[in-house]
């Protein structure tokens, strides 16, 4: 009994901050999924043909909306709990998106609800809802650009400028997340839209899928460019091999995604958006394990105490099922609930 | 010019900025939420489309300010890394498992079943319905519960120890989530936000009975917000004592700073009005009720009371705000008292809906809960400083290296973003409060053109 206590007590250091970690990319990712088609709805609405598709894409997510964010709450929450100071580094350095990315989410948040109720000042709202979304998802991009390149550390403190999340990668990897949300949105508009802005959905499906294709490729040949560990991960020889389904399926999702298109599937080119999305984060994890601040900090450095972790994760093991079903169960109900449940 | 800018004052004014405004949004929809709840019952239960048509007006109201509570409270979740890191990594072992559980308790429990609360009325069985009401109400209420848990752990901490590089470890979860100021700030809050929404909902029923419109659905907003203040207003006088005995044990210079109280004695003065003089530390102006401090304060005529003196000069919040802000919280809690017996009384005599004066007194009041809440916050987080943990962490030493110039950017920058949408969110109520409950057709799709055209927010029709 003393003996496996003692053995717990020197696995769980190495252990739990192993399952924070996937269940804090397991959040991100969900967050990016969802908050990603929402997000990219609000960036084509500029363009949308007409007021009335407008109407129809945001009632498609107006009962979505709040759940989606939720998983950044957890994100960020989740971040402070599990690794404080990985929190505690990365929100100074990126203190300007992190606060432009939350008013992008207040104006297009508070959206969903005044749009409907004005008529005179709707084509405010309209540019809150857009706007909003356009700079929430740029500062995203521009957030994870910065999180790649890392930042300037001493003494468990961020050290560095202002503006050091500016460079040319972080402002590319902000126009690639963009595409990338409305890659995923015109996704979610095949599968919901009524025939004519279905139709609409596919061009614009077409051309995200192409700006996404090229970044994926920019990306895959800046990245190990950033850091000599990178490349160092990906190609050498051993790790060129396993590594290699992750480029090969990506390829093979971006075909398929096309080949979707063409035909007119109505829910195939979401699935195989996800997909792609679940590839590149892939591909961005072999990167960086096991840094949270890349290239200083591992996971293991910045993890909270073992006690803390743990106490969390009493909580999340029976929680994340219940609420990944209850999400489950709300998007089923409302699935269509889109064009003709107003519930007064 | 930038360098200048200090970025710690900066930081507490736009914490309390956006923690104030967000405040606003919970203190409405914690009670709202729970109103919904017994109205829906009722309707299950007694059939009387009167309760319906309440709760699918206030189903309005609720989606605006529930929306806009979220939105500005995904801001605070990250705010403690921009402005707050050093909290953040000394105390993130304590506080972080706290807010994830509120995260992971409350926030999804709310989103999760808020759409179909919203959207599902015609989509699920009833009884589905209502227990996704019942889910709404019960996660702003966990909400509440882990936030003020987090809340009362810095201001009295226990149940952890210290590292050497100063970082916080917790030593016993129970001990820190029930820490000793829990209970009493937990259901403190919990009241103010009932009473905050009886007053809102009666003002806006005796405005109705005023207006001659809509009158018998003011009638029973009127009806049930004052069964509720008219026990709850004087329960929450005797939490609020409770509190203060409290604070008097583990904050003795907050009691010090709300009572202007410098020099210790026993028998010491109720101060009702004075101007705290920090340069001269003594009162000016000052109006006092000889002895009745101390019985406020310890319940006994010659008790002993700690003035701000006995603290050393660094420890020592600055008395103006939470002094004021106390008579403030405190003079509206007696006034709710008053309006509540008032009423009950024109209730028994059978005049409640027909005295315009108190009906006129009761539409002005609608926003003394606000203001009560707000107060009673800055008493707890100005009176708690210098520390932001108290005895254990100060808010200077917590602060994020980040220049004032950035600060002061995004500060100015939320000034603007709020400001629009508070007085967007003021006004849309407004419109839909004017326009009242019971007027709009029940049923959806009564074959009015385009239903693509038809709005789905779920505040209703343009």
């Amino acid at each position: 009994m003393i003996a496996s206590n003692l053995d717990m007590a020197q696995l769980l250091p190495i252990f739990l901050p192993l399952v924070w970690a996937s269940i804090l990319a397991l959040a991100v990712f969900l967050y990016v999924l969802l908050g990603g088609y929402d997000l990219g709805l609000g960036v084509l609405f500029p363009i949308a043909p007409s007021d009335r598709d407008r109407d129809a894409m945001m009632a498609s997510v107006s009962p979505f909306w709040d759940g989606n964010e939720t998983w950044l709450v957890l994100g960020g929450g989740g971040l402070l709990a599990a690794f404080p100071l990985a929190y505690a580094t990365m929100l100074p350095a990126l203190y300007i998106p992190i606060f432009l990315m939350l008013m992008g989410l207040i104006l297009r948040g508070v959206a969903f609800e005044f749009r409907f109720k004005s008529s005179r000042y709707r084509w405010g709202w309209d540019l809150a809802f857009a706007g909003g979304s356009i700079v929430a998802a740029l500062m995203q991009g521009l957030i994870i650009g910065a999180f790649v390149r890392g930042f300037t550390v001493e003494n468990n403190q961020f050290a560095g400028g202002p503006f050091d999340w500016l460079s040319a990668f972080s402002i590319v990897t902000a126009v690639a997340v963009l595409s990338g949300y409305v890659l995923l949105s015109a996704g979610w508009l095949i599968m919901k839209a009524d025939e004519a802005l279905r139709e609409w959905a596919y061009g614009v499906a077409r051309y995200a899928l192409i700006a996404v294709a090229v970044f994926i490729a920019v990306f895959s040949l800046w990245t190990p460019l950033l850091h000599p560990e990178i490349a160092d991960r990906w190609f050498s020889p051993g790790n060129l091999v396993m590594f290699s389904p992750v480029p090969l399926l990506t390829a093979a999702a971006v075909i398929g995604l096309w080949r979707g298109i063409a035909k007119r599937q109505r829910f195939a080119p979401f699935l195989w958006g996800i997909l792609i999305f679940m590839l590149c984060y892939t591909g961005l994890a072999v990167s960086l394990f096991p840094y949270i601040i890349p290239p200083d900090i591992t996971i293991w450095e910045a993890a909270a105490a073992p006690k803390s972790q743990l106490f969390m994760l009493y909580g999340a093991i029976p929680l994340l099922p219940i609420i990944l079903g209850y999400t489950a169960y709300s998007y089923y109900v409302l699935w269509d609930a889109t064009e003709h449940d107003t519930y007064h | 010019m930038f360098s200048e800018l200090d970025p710690l004052l900066l930081s507490r004014i736009q914490f309390a900025f956006t923690i104030s405004f967000h405040i606003i949004f919970p203190s409405f929809t914690i009670g709202l939420a729970a109103w919904l709840v017994v109205l829906e019952a009722l309707w299950l239960k007694t059939g009387k489309q009167i309760y319906a048509d309440i709760s699918r007006h206030w189903i309005k109201i609720f989606a605006i300010s529930f929306g806009m509570g979220v939105v500005s409270g995904v801001v605070m979740s990250y705010e403690f890394g921009t402005n707050w890191s050093e909290l953040s990594r000394r105390g993130g072992n304590v506080i972080g498992p706290l807010l994830s559980y509120e995260v992971l308790t409350a926030f999804f429990l709310e989103a999760g079943f808020l759409g179909i609360m919203l959207f599902g009325r015609e989509r699920v069985p009833k009884a589905v319905h209502f227990f996704a009401t019942c889910m709404v109400a019960l996660g702003t209420a966990i909400s509440a519960f882990w936030i003020l848990s987090a809340n009362s752990w810095m201001q009295t901490p226990q149940g952890f120890t210290v590292d050497s590089e100063g970082v916080l470890h917790v030593a016993d979860w129970w001990q820190v989530i029930f820490n000793p100021s829990f209970p009493y700030r937990f259901t403190h809050m919990v009241a103010a936000a009932y009473l905050t929404t009886a007053f809102v909902v009666g003002g806006i029923g005796a405005w109705y009975i005023l207006r001659d419109r809509c009158v018998s659905h003011g009638r029973v907003m009127l009806g049930m917000a004052l069964s509720l203040i008219v026990w709850l207003a004087p329960l929450q006088l005797m939490i609020g004592d409770m509190h203060g005995l409290n604070t008097r044990e583990y904050q003795p210079a907050k009691i010090a700073a709300i009572e202007a109280h410098w020099e210790t004695r026993r028998g010491a003065p109720l101060v009702l009005f004075a101007w705290p003089d920090t340069e001269t530390q003594s009162n000016l102006y000052e109006i006092a009720i000889p002895k009745l401090g101390s019985f406020v304060l310890t319940h006994e005529w010659d008790g002993e009371v700690r003035g701000l003196k006995s603290f050393p000069p660094e420890d020592r919040p600055n008395p103006i705000i939470p002094f004021f802000s106390f008579r403030i919280m405190v003079g509206i809690g007696f006034l709710m008292i008053a309006l509540g017996i008032t009423g009950a009384v024109l209730w028994l005599m059978g005049r409640l809906y027909t005295t315009r004066w108190y009906l006129q007194a009761m539409a002005w009041s609608f926003p003394i809960g606000f203001i009560a809440v707000l107060a009673g916050w800055f008493v707890a987080e100005v009176g708690r400083q210098p520390w932001v943990v108290y005895n254990v962490l100060r808010t200077a030493d917590a602060v994020s290296p980040v220049p004032g110039g950035s600060v002061l950017i995004t500060l100015l920058l939320f000034f603007v973003v709020y400001g629009i949408i508070f007085g967007a969110g003021i006004y849309y109520i407004a419109q839909l409060v004017r326009r009242g409950p019971g007027e709009i057709p029940p049923l959806p799709d009564a074959g009015e053109g385009d239903p693509s055209r038809r709005p789905i927010a779920a505040g209703g029709a343009p």
